[in-house]
């Protein structure tokens, strides 16, 4: 187009500059001029397609640099284009689109980690609980343990997008499940918790059981000794006594080994339960806290138990350690007193006591100088050990101290334990009151709130019910009314149109039946005018059955026929009366018969042409039959339309009526045979008869069967 | 048929011609021979006699039909044919 434009250009140029110079030199001329301008123009529009273009392309890259959103758009659009995008910018951003779900799922933990987390807890401390069961069964590479919980975590986190997605249904579930799992749990705890107390504490009163047998049995034992050591009783009971003292001893040291053995069964289950505990305090379910704190007291209170129990059998112990190193020492001091004794006395048995009446005045000297001297003996140790005694009693004291200190760090640091124990049961206790009743007071604020949120809901739903039940009501109403009033609208149309249906139809049944009536009618009629038209033909036959010189068979029959076929017409009657009576009984001659008869008759009436009531003599014959011999006249002559009177004369009458006959005209015939007089008619009579009768005969059968045809006609074309 | 009754009539005459000749012939042969000693003219006569007689017979028997009779309801028809014919 362009082209065409600058063709166009170029040669009006051409035209304009050079049309009238000399051809050479202006045409270069032109022709540089035209071409450079054209080269120029041509240029000029290069330069600014090839700038445009530039400029779009430049502008397009630039845009895509600045809006990601647009060059994606154009790399989708225009194909290449990416690698020209990429070829300029560099790799385009990753579609934005996939960064909103990775932004929303952190912000939809965390404000479901609240949700989540009582729930998620005990999966953590599943997950960690199994993490720490693999570690703890077998030494696996910590790289597993890692794994299992990176795996553990990296279940979590797929857990967290995947919990994120789930709708509120599966997030309700899951926490009821959580719920349930927790009441499991608990279940779980507490009859754990319950076991393990009941056992523990089963143990521990066995323990203390034994503890106070033990203690019962060392204080009976200490004063069986103290008996032993102080009373005096006669040997055998003293034996009895020893013996019951042995008994004692064993009894003790047997209470004292089950005391030991129940102590430490029950130190075992006590730790078992301290340990469960624990595990049940790491679930941290709230609901278990109190189980737990209850548990703990008990713990604590059965350890206390045990422990008092414990110092007082050692103090027992002790006790009677002192009263059986006391015993022990007055054994001793009695063994040597009996060693002194024997050494004395040596017939004297060792049941001293019951010896006074039997010892001697020597033995008694000896004894009681024995006796003096061991006062003496004693009376030196003892001043001597009051010297020691404060030594003694300093060491003692000392080493009293020392041990008192020991135990009273012993049990500062028990009642330490257990006074920790005791403040944290009660910290706890505190704790979980204040928690319950933070719970409680929360709840109650909650269910204020959710109280005043379901009055106001309720109020909201009620307006909104009212509001919803009005317009719903009012739609009902309308629609209704709509339905009613279509209905009824409908209905009435279905009426109308079901009465038009009904009047269209009783009007066409009517006119159906009118019609069937008329066509029965005109059916009728048809009949009836087929009969007639039926025996109408049959006359007709019977009119042809005539032989050439037989007359027909006689119509009675037919008529008869006829007056029956048509018995209320009246017409059909009285023309079915009408036929000469000769017809019916004899028959009638046809026309043929007629035709060739007349001939004959012709000839004759020729003959007897001049014969009348005056000539009639023989002569007169002779002179007829002269004429007719004679007299010629035309064969055939054409009647003329009125007779005049010399067209009366026979012959003329004769050929007329030949020619009327030749041409079917046998009425005119016989109306012209009818004028013939005298003889000739005399001699045509018969014939003419004849004639009437087929004529007339004739001419009702005609009629009859014209108004057969015209019945017929007229039942055919019945409306 | 009233055609065939001129015939009829005809053949009457010729046979009452016939034999009136005939027995006019033979009454005249009869008359000639016995009576008039074969003379010829009774036969002629007779012959003629015959002839006449035939004749007559023949005319009558041919003007029968215009005879006027004498029966009343013929008579009556006759007039009124008579009347009828005269009108026009």
């Amino acid at each position: 187009m362009l082209r065409v434009c600058l063709k166009g250009a170029n040669s009006a140029a051409r035209k304009c500059l050079c049309g009238n110079g000399a051809p050479l030199h202006p045409l270069q001329q032109c022709r540089s001029y035209t071409s450079g301008g054209s080269g120029s123009s041509a240029g000029k529009i290069v330069a600014a397609s090839v700038l445009t273009v530039g400029g779009g392309v430049g502008g397009t890259i630039l845009y895509a640099n600045w809006d990601p959103k647009f060059r994606a758009n154009v790399e989708k659009s225009i194909p290449y284009s990416d690698q020209v995008f990429g070829l300029a910018l560099g790799p385009g951003a990753p579609p934005p689109v996939i960064n909103k779900p990775r932004k929303v799922e952190p912000v939809q933990i965390s404000s479901m980690s609240e949700v989540w987390k009582d729930s998620k807890q005990p999966k953590a401390k599943e997950v960690e609980k199994k993490a720490k069961q693999t570690d703890s069964e077998g030494p696996p590479a910590p790289a597993p343990q890692e794994t299992l919980e990176a795996a553990a975590k990296c279940t979590e986190c797929e857990h967290d997008p995947t919990m994120k997605e789930r709708p509120e249904g599966e997030v309700a579930a899951r926490l009821a499940e959580q719920d349930k799992a927790e009441q499991d749990l608990l279940t779980s705890l507490s009859s754990n918790l319950e076991d393990a107390l009941g056992s523990t504490a089963k143990v521990t009163l066995q323990a203390i059981g034994a503890q106070e047998a033990a203690l019962q049995a060392i204080a009976q034992h200490t004063r069986q000794l103290r008996e032993a050591m102080e009373a005096e009783a006669p040997p055998d009971k003293k034996s009895t006594q020893w013996r019951v003292l042995e008994d004692a001893l064993s009894e003790r040291s047997r209470s004292v080994d089950e005391a030991g053995a129940a102590v430490l069964k029950a130190k075992a289950e006590l730790d078992k339960l301290r340990g469960v505990i624990d595990g049940a305090k790491h679930l941290k379910i709230a609901a278990a806290r109190p189980s737990i704190l209850a548990a703990e007291e008990n713990l604590h209170s059965m350890v206390v138990d045990l422990d008092s129990v414990v110092t007082r059998v050692q103090t027992a112990q002790s006790e009677a350690k002192i009263v059986s190193q006391y015993s022990e020492l007055v054994n001793e001091a009695k063994a040597q007193f009996q060693k002194e004794l024997n050494s004395i006395t040596p017939e004297i048995q060792a049941n001293w006591k019951g010896l006074t009446g039997k010892l001697t005045q020597d033995d008694l000297n000896s004894l009681i100088a024995h006796a003096h001297r061991r006062i003496d003996q004693l009376n030196r140790e003892l001043a001597e050990q009051r010297v020691r005694e404060q030594i003694h009693i300093d060491s003692s004291l000392e080493q009293q101290k020392l041990e008192d200190k020991k135990a009273l760090e012993v049990a500062v640091s028990t009642a330490l334990e257990h006074n920790r124990e005791q403040m944290r049961l009660e910290q706890e206790k505190k704790v979980e009151e204040t928690r319950e009743v933070m719970e409680a007071e929360m709840r109650t604020q909650l269910r204020r709130q959710a109280a005043a949120h379901t009055d106001h809901l309720r109020d909201v739903l009620k307006v909104q019910e009212q509001e919803l039940r009005a317009e719903a009501e009012e739609i009902l109403n309308s629609s209704l009314m709509e339905k009613e009033t279509e209905y009824r609208r409908l209905t009435q149309d279905q009426l109308d149109s079901f009465t038009l249906d009904m009047n269209a139809a009783y009007a066409r049944l009517k006119g159906m039946e009118e019609a069937i009536d008329s066509h029965v009618i005109a059916e009728e009629e048809a009949r009836k005018a087929h009969q007639l038209w039926l025996s109408v033909e049959a006359l007709n036959y019977t009119l042809k059955t005539a032989a050439l010189n037989d007359p027909t068979e006689p119509l009675e029959g037919a008529v008869q026929a006829i007056k029956e076929s048509c018995a209320e017409d009246e017409f059909a009657q009285a023309l079915a009366t009408a036929l000469p009576s000769e017809s019916l009984s004899r028959g009638v001659y046809s026309e043929a018969s007629l035709r060739a008869r007349f001939y004959a008759i012709r000839q004759l009436a020729r003959r007897v042409a001049l014969i009348d009531e005056t000539r009639n003599s023989l002569y007169q014959y002779f002179l007829s039959y002269l004429q007719a011999t004679l007299l010629f006249e035309k064969a055939q002559e054409a009647p003329p339309a009125k007779l005049s009177a010399e067209d009366l004369d026979t012959f003329k009458l004769l050929s007329y009526a030949a020619y009327s006959l030749e041409h079917g005209d046998l009425e005119l015939a016989a109306k012209l045979v009818n004028q013939l007089k005298g003889e000739s008619r005399r001699v045509a009579q018969d014939w003419l008869k004849e004639a009437r009768l087929t004529l007339e005969t004739k001419q009702v059968v005609s009629l009859l069967s014209a108004y057969a045809n015209a019945v017929g006609l007229g039942t055919t074309m019945a409306p | 048929m009233s055609e065939k009754e001129l015939g009829k009539k005809l053949d009457r005459c010729l046979a009452d011609s016939v034999v009136k000749l005939g027995a006019g012939l033979g009454l005249g042969i009869v008359f000639s021979v016995v009576f008039f000693k074969r003379h010829t003219w009774p036969v002629a006569f007779g012959l003629g006699m015959g002839l006449g007689m035939a004749y007559t017979n023949c005319q009558n028997d041919l003007r029968a039909p215009y005879l006027i009779q004498r029966n009343i309801k013929v008579s009556i028809r006759i007039h009124a044919h008579f009347v009828l014919r005269i009108c026009y």
